[in-house]
């Protein structure tokens, strides 16, 4: 080489690949670590589970209320004797299809909304800006409920209503981060070597301004299935399909004689919304470099 | 023959809270091909405004281009459409930046962003842009190229990183290439480096090289021809050796002589570090009709507060706006 003697060879401590660092940091969080083995475990159930449990949840299987472990129902059965575990397993596909899918269309929703925003500025900032604030004040429940009462309770506008009033919360998240990026040298760096407008907002910047997305993605997961249980136990739902929250509203006048069964699908949101919560927690730990160093 | 860029009575201004500012005023110059110029000056003399005016990336909505010309090749650069800009940036004038370690995008492999330089503006194949990425990293001299490509930024030093830089803007073979302070942020040892692979890579591709600096050692090392800038108006410009042995305007002097010089025997009487008295004006002073440098110069008279100097040439191609051009 053409290095002189005098000048050593540029070398740099041991770095490692962002992601792997990331998980270290994540794996170092206990509580997130349960969290996402329980999580994965409840995916797993709700995957797998109407397999190895093939029983109708709409079938009228025994005596109403039967109490749990009772008779050889494991969670007992409701108010018409339908059975709770069968509920339960494919109760847990619907709601964490609609949380999944509903947080994707308000990350769609939000991303777009905030990409625009941060990177024209001007009148296109405000305009979106104000639209998303419109957004923001509405009533959120009452706004979705509107949604799913005129068209139709489908499992998919169902996902609709609950992404189109959550998403407001990614967008001012990516707008600010897109602030702070595009003012950033490799912004500048990838301009002056010609990039187009579209390239430096999705290939140069949004790349960098993923980590807090992905943390209220994670979050939003949580929020999205406790508002599909509440829509639910509304009434607003797809009867056709079992999900908790609809269990829970249809056993509610019995909440005195037969507890169990507005209990234990309640269990079952909580412990799912609340292993998605530590999740998201223990991400943000993990993606932010700013508490890297404790 | 035609100059490869001529900038003509160029007038830069940007929006202060104060009012509007001219951050380069009435600048004229030529670069040849194949020529290498450098920009010398403090910090906020307009440098930097000058390499950013030419690549057309001014700050949105606070700078623009108010009156002149800059012309490459034959083509008005002030009225270009922005995609004609785009698509000259990179491939006909590259850049590349003062800061190293932020200057690569950090979620992407050098490789990648090599490759994409080249697919953007030669429409190659992305196995033909990889390989031609593997050989601008060789060329730069980093080791081991082949293993290195798909590195991340974060896993190279600050040296490597604007080595990278360099294999970016010189991609696509630009016919001038902008360094704006490339080895600032760089250690001594390795700022010699990066000189020396410039000049290289100038020799090979004949690229016209504009380079910024505060460096008077650089300018030495690296240009054929000076510009002094001072408060966003050309002070001196002339070929570097004649200038630096005999400054035509206060301010070169005194940025000469800031320089300090290492000497080998150190019981030699050290001649006392000089300084330039004073700082540069504030930008809401940048315009007035007098010699802006008037308030930090020792040989100033009436007449400088009075009246903005005109450019005196002189028979060796030196230039300077200075009443006293002559007895400086």
């Amino acid at each position: 080489m053409t290095d002189s003697p005098l000048i050593p060879t540029e070398e740099i401590p041991e770095a490692r690949h962002p992601f792997a660092e990331a998980w270290e940091m994540f794996r170092r969080n206990h509580a997130a670590m349960v969290a996402l083995v329980v999580l994965l475990l409840i995916i797993l159930a709700a995957i797998i589970g109407p397999y190895l449990y093939p029983v109708d949840p709409f079938d009228m299987v025994w005596s109403p209320f039967s109490p749990p472990g009772a008779d050889g129902f494991l969670l007992g059965t409701d108010y018409l004797g339908r059975d709770l575990l069968a509920a339960l397993i494919h109760g847990a596909r619907v709601s964490i299809v609609i949380g999944l899918a509903a947080a994707v269309v308000s990350v769609l929703i939000g991303v777009t909304v905030g990409a625009l925003a941060g990177f024209y500025r001007g009148w296109v900032e405000e305009l979106l800006m104000r639209i998303t604030e419109f957004f923001q004040v509405l009533p959120t429940l009452l706004f979705s409920m509107v949604i799913v009462a005129l068209f139709g309770a489908s499992l998919p506008m169902i996902t609709f209503a609950i992404g189109i009033v959550s998403w407001t919360a990614v967008a001012r998240i990516t707008r600010s981060e897109f602030l702070r990026i595009r003012e950033l040298e490799y912004v500048t760096a990838s301009r002056a070597s010609g990039a187009k407008n579209g390239k430096l907002m999705f290939r140069v910047i949004l790349p960098n301004a993923l980590p807090p997305i992905i943390v209220q993605a994670a979050l939003m997961v949580g929020s999205a299935i406790l508002f599909e249980a509440g829509l639910s136990f509304l009434g607003l739902t797809d009867p056709n399909v079992v999900s908790w929250g609809q269990v829970i509203g249809s056993n509610r006048q019995y909440i005195l004689d037969a507890s169990f069964t507005v209990t234990i699908p309640g269990l079952a949101i909580f412990v799912t919304v609340l292993c998605i919560s530590l999740v998201g927690d223990g991400l943000n730990d993990a993606l932010n470099p700013k508490l890297r160093q404790r | 023959m035609e100059p490869l860029l001529k900038v003509e009575n160029l007038r830069i201004e940007l929006t202060t809270r104060t009012g509007v500012a001219p951050v380069i005023d009435n600048l004229s110059f030529e670069l040849g091909a194949g020529e290498s110029i450098s920009f010398v000056g403090e910090s906020g003399c307009g440098k930097s405004m000058t390499a950013l005016g030419i690549m057309g990336l001014l700050p949105e909505k606070v700078g623009r281009i108010a009156s002149g010309s800059i012309n490459f090749n034959g083509e008005e650069l002030t009225t270009a459409t922005a995609k004609r800009l785009r698509d000259i940036r990179g491939n006909d004038i590259s850049m590349i930046f003062q800061e190293p370690m932020t200057s690569l995008n950090p979620v992407y492999t050098v490789g990648e962003q090599i490759a994409e330089v080249i697919r953007a503006h030669q429409g190659l194949s992305r196995k033909a842009a990889w390989d031609q990425a593997i050989e601008l990293l060789d060329a730069v001299r980093i080791p081991n190229a082949k293993g290195r490509v798909s590195d991340y930024p974060f896993q190279m030093s600050g040296g490597q990183r604007q080595r990278v830089m360099i294999a970016i803007a010189l991609a696509c073979e630009p016919k001038i290439l902008i360094a704006d302070e490339p080895t600032t942020a760089l250690d001594v040892t390795v700022q010699a480096q990066i000189f020396d692979l410039l000049n290289d890579m100038k020799r090979q591709t004949g690229a016209s090289i504009i380079m910024i600096t505060h460096d008077m050692g650089a300018v030495a090392e690296m240009a054929e021809r000076m510009i002094v800038m001072y408060a966003g108006r050309k002070a001196e410009e002339g070929p570097v050796e004649q200038t630096i042995e005999h400054p035509r305007h206060p301010y070169t002097r005194g940025l000469i002589s800031c320089v300090p010089h290492i000497m080998s025997n150190i019981s030699e009487e050290r001649h006392a570090l000089t300084e330039v008295p004073g700082i540069v004006p504030s930008l809401s002073d940048f315009g007035q009709n007098r010699c802006l440098f008037a308030s930090r110069c020792n040989m100033v008279t009436q007449k400088c507060l009075e009246e903005r100097p005109t450019e005196k040439p002189f028979a060796n191609g030196q230039k300077a706006a200075c009443w006293y051009a002559e007895e400086v």
